[in-house]
């Protein structure tokens, strides 16, 4: 018989996401992925100005800060034909490594490691071995017998306590947690060294843009100017602090993240290195551009499509193309003015919202008609996956060495074939893989950057297409990044200096939509199809998947039987 | 039951710092929260005594940046400890929790804890459909309005919670409400800002555990240990304002000398946060001081007083300092003009401040 099980909400994620699964044999045959919360940002920017476009798109995400301003800015300059100046482009990269470093790590040890680690069982750990665990696979300092003994007795005293806060009703003694007990004490002395971490990182983004999270962008170049004979300005002191910087995160992630993912991955990989594939699409619009964003080839994260896991062909992607990227609303609770199924291109995109969902409250989603406030994006009519693992994906068949190189290092040190990235692990593993190579990479932009000013270049921003006087009458635009979650894109259309039309299609819309008007599934429902549920009332391997894709809202989970009566409900509330 | 469990001060050393670690902390604490040396003493003593207070954080229409910049808390104790000194029973950011047990944590506390829990709010409650904002089939408003019953004290965070933010901005398609137009007859502190100051949000805290009583609050709710001064008077810039040397454009000669931003729209001047005096992720920089103006996030309805890159002096109800144009006409007079217009503005916000009576008596803060 099957059931229905309903996660609501998915924890540790960011934003309002619910999933129902139907189980059979204790395998889940079936999955709906739903976004329940929505704010007509959109709507909101029709008649602004195109220059704040960047502020009011970076709040609709806070974990992946930046991201948005970036897609904006770079929206407008492609309408209004700006080129920002070298420095611009290696400040937003270096802006783009710290976020992809803090996101990534976060996500690991803060949102997805308890999926794998269990607490409970640190306290059963032996410290000496611990210690001797960390030393044979990092040169990490911290890992000495008595710290890990500290970090126990510490975990101790706050289970002692009775109040076990975030910890409290973990999935904790689930048969699937497989790492020993020394593992687990390790990675929850590094969650916590993680969390105090993190928030070193993202001092960069305070240097080049004031503040963290929601840093400060601006159409036509950064916001900050370079005098290195001011106190006022980018000088010597600011940049050596943001070199302190990215090489305190490049030991980080080499030493402690790196070490524990192969870690914890080798304990998994039989059988998460084979569940949770998914959609066989991945799409990455690329970015890290090391010759300007208008030269597409010279990015460090390629821009392409591959089908059907061909890591043989690159297909090209063109944002511009009206029959390219579309939105459906077939499962989505909206209109579109002409009913077209095949969707609406960006630029003509609409936003009119109207629930047609059960009224609240309510058990389950009428998951026949629309049952999301997420659209479905289709490539040329085709799902697609986006993020880490699509973004090493195309670089691998791409061809790039770099890619190539830690991609063979991975396979060869957990000793899994090739296939076992198109999996949940494999998804989890690309993330820190790529982490690794980004680190690498704001080394270079930095000594770019160093170089530039050395050579006597300090522009950081371009005047010429500031005033509203300078633009035409219409223009429209589009500008692509890489989120850490995924491909990231915005349209704009503008008329009398003002925003006529605002599209944004991001990464969580392309993973986690409902089903197309042809009934086929996004990422998230077809990576769910095949995975075994050991207990449906503690559904710790949905979340192990869904959290592989990083998800960018909140979500939700509940039971019924194959009639679609109640049986139970695992939600919050 | 409360008394059993071991005070903040025991669990800083169960966790491996020193009681001058701890001091320290107390005394930075005090140092943000505008106290004297005796209120480091009464913090520490209140810390030492004291066991967590049950929290829990609700989320609705957010993007979780109030979250995030909560975790950037840099004090020395403050991203290890403060976050373990309250039990964060609920937040969906962080708990190991999902489905029936995250609800288990959340009832436990409501039910164990009715009327002694801090609920804390990020994002703002949508009223034009309730299915705007669903979680577990529940709607946002249904939530707030359960949760919110039980709780001693609302803390709203960030410009969500506060004031609707962004989602709220014209034409607010989801009819988004901040707590307080949701929520009556419970003292809510708004901690505004979008996000706000990482060091802000734990200083609030940190008063609410030591003081047992919200903060003195200003007229809009928010603390007037961070929120009194506007971000144009503890501005480190501000000189060159008097002297009426201003930014014409962004990377031109005297943004490469760190002008004043006033005329590329910067809303210092009717913004009121700490971001000149406690500045951003451990005090690195603010949004100024890295050569973009502030946009004001800290402020109800910013983002309808645009577009941000117009100055202030084209907007109506600006008063006497929109006279920064005609000071930047030659600089030997501009510097004395700037001097007296500055003067004068103050004096009269100073007494606009009181006149409106924003400062609420002590007497008016309620216990928690």
């Amino acid at each position: 018989m099957a059931q229905r099980i309903v996660v609501d909400p998915i924890t540790r994620i960011e934003g309002h996401l619910r999933i129902e699964a139907e189980i059979k044999d204790g395998v889940i045959v079936d999955a709906y992925s739903s976004g329940t919360m929505v704010r007509g940002i959109e709507l909101i920017l029709k008649g602004r100005d195109p220059r704040d476009a960047w502020a009011f798109t970076e709040r609709v995400c806070g974990v992946c800060t930046t991201v948005h301003a970036l897609a904006s800015v770079r929206t407008v300059e492609n309408a209004l034909g700006i080129t920002v100046p070298p420095n611009a482009d290696v400040i937003r990269n270096l802006m783009f490594c710290a976020q992809y470093m803090q996101d990534h790590v976060v996500h690991f040890y803060h949102l997805h490691a308890l999926d794998w680690v269990d607490v409970v069982s640190a306290l059963q750990a032996d410290p000496a071995a611990t210690s001797q665990l960390a030393q044979s696979i990092s040169s990490w300092p911290n890992s000495s017998p008595g710290y890990f003994s500290d970090v126990q007795k510490r975990i101790k005293k706050f289970v002692d306590s009775g109040q076990l806060g975030i910890f409290a009703n973990g999935y904790w003694g689930h048969p699937g947690y497989k790492l020993p007990a020394e593992a687990n004490l390790m990675a929850v002395a590094h969650y916590l060294e993680a969390l105090e971490w993190q928030k070193e990182i993202v001092k960069v983004h305070t240097i080049f843009g004031g503040k963290n999270p929601h840093p400060n962008y601006l159409v036509g170049g950064v916001p900050c100017a370079i005098n290195i004979d001011d106190s006022n300005a980018l000088n010597a002191e600011r940049l050596a602090y943001v070199g302190t910087l990215f090489d305190q995160a490049y030991d980080f992630i080499e030493q402690v993240y790196i070490p524990d993912l192969l870690a914890i991955a080798s304990f998994y990989k039989s059988d998460w290195g084979a569940i949770g594939g998914g959609l066989s699409n991945y799409m990455a619009y690329g970015d890290l551009p090391t010759n300007g964003y208008a030269d597409v080839g010279s990015f460090k994260f390629p821009r392409g499509i591959i089908m059907n896991r061909n890591l043989n062909e690159v297909i090209p992607i063109d944002g511009t193309d009206p029959e390219q990227i579309k939105e459906q609303i077939a499962h989505s609770w909206y209109d579109y003015s002409d009913n077209d199924p095949s969707g609406k291109h960006p630029w003509n995109g609409e936003t009119n919202l109207n629930y047609t969902g059960p009224r609240p409250p309510y058990d389950y989603l009428d998951v026949d008609n629309k049952y999301s406030w997420l659209k479905t994006p289709r490539w040329n009519g085709h799902p697609m996956e986006v993020g880490p693992l699509s973004r090493m994906l195309v670089g691998y068949a791409s061809g790039k060495d770099e890619f190539k190189e830690v991609i063979t290092y991975a396979l060869q040190k957990l000793d899994v074939p090739v296939t076992a990235l198109f999996s949940t692990l494999g998804r989890t593993a690309a993330r820190g893989l790529e982490t690794k190579l980004v680190a690498g990479w704001s080394r270079e932009f930095y000594q770019q950057l160093l170089a530039n000013i050395k050579n006597g270049d300090t522009r950081t921003f371009v005047a010429d297409k500031w005033k509203p006087e300078t633009w035409p009458s219409e223009a429209q635009g589009v500008g692509m990044t890489e989120a850490p979650r995924g491909a990231l894109a915005h349209w704009i259309k503008i008329k009398d200096k003002k925003i006529d039309n605002y599209q944004l299609v991001v990464p969580s819309t392309w993973n986690a939509s409902p089903r197309d008007a042809n009934g086929n599934r996004s990422a998230y429902e077809a990576s769910l199809i095949g995975t075994p549920i050991a207990d449906p009332e503690n559904p710790l391997e949905i979340l192990r998947t869904i959290h592989s894709f990083d998800p960018c809202l909140a979500c939700a989970v509940h039971l019924y039987d194959h009639k679609g009566k109640y049986v139970h409900q695992i939600q919050t509330f | 039951m409360i008394d059993k469990k071991p005070t903040v001060y025991e669990e800083v050393l169960a966790a491996g710092y020193s009681r001058r670690d701890f001091l320290k902390f107390c005394g930075t604490m005090a140092a943000m929260l505008g106290l004297s040396a005796s209120g480091a003493s009464q913090i520490a003593k209140a810390l030492e005594t004291k066991s967590r207070i049950p929290v829990l954080w609700m989320h609705f229409q957010e993007c979780t940046c109030c979250s995030e910049s909560f975790i950037r808390s840099s004090h020395p104790i403050v991203a290890d400890i403060l976050l373990d000194k309250i039990s964060l029973d609920y937040t969906e950011t962080l708990m190991a929790a999902s489905g029936h047990q995250a609800e288990k944590s959340l009832h436990d506390t409501m039910e164990k804890y009715h009327g002694q829990y801090l609920m804390m709010v990020e994002g703002s409650i949508p009223t034009g459909d309730e299915a705007y904002c669903c979680i577990g089939g529940r709607s946002a408003y249904d939530i707030v309005n359960e949760v919110a019953d039980g709780a001693k004290a609302i803390v709203a965070w960030g410009n969500c919670a506060s004031a609707g933010c962004v989602q709220a901005a014209s034409p607010n398609p989801t009819g988004a409400r901040p707590v307080h137009k949701v929520i009556k007859g419970k003292p809510i502190i708004n901690v505004q800002g979008c996000p706000p100051i990482a060091e802000v949000m734990a200083g609030v805290i940190v008063h609410l555990l030591t003081f047992d009583r919200i903060p003195q609050l200003d007229g809009l709710g928010r603390p007037m240990a961070f929120y009194s001064r506007r971000v144009h008077d503890t501005c480190y810039r501000r000189p060159n304002y008097d002297a009426g040397l201003f930014v014409e454009s962004f990377d031109d000669e005297n943004a490469k000398r760190g002008y004043c931003l006033y005329k590329m729209g910067c809303r210092g001047p009717n913004t009121y946060n700490s971001c000149g005096v406690i500045k951003w992720n451990n005090g690195v920089s603010y949004p100024i001081q890295s050569g973009h103006p502030c946009i004001g996030c800290s402020e109800a309805s910013f983002w309808d007083n645009g577009p941000f890159y117009k100055h202030l002096q084209s907007f109506p109800g600006f008063g006497i300092e929109s006279t920064a144009d005609t000071i930047g006409v030659g600089l030997g007079i501009a510097t004395g003009a700037g001097i007296v217009a500055h003067a004068i503005s103050t004096n009269i916000r100073k007494r606009k401040h009181t006149n409106k009576g924003e400062v609420k008596a002590d007497i008016e803060n309620p216990k928690i």
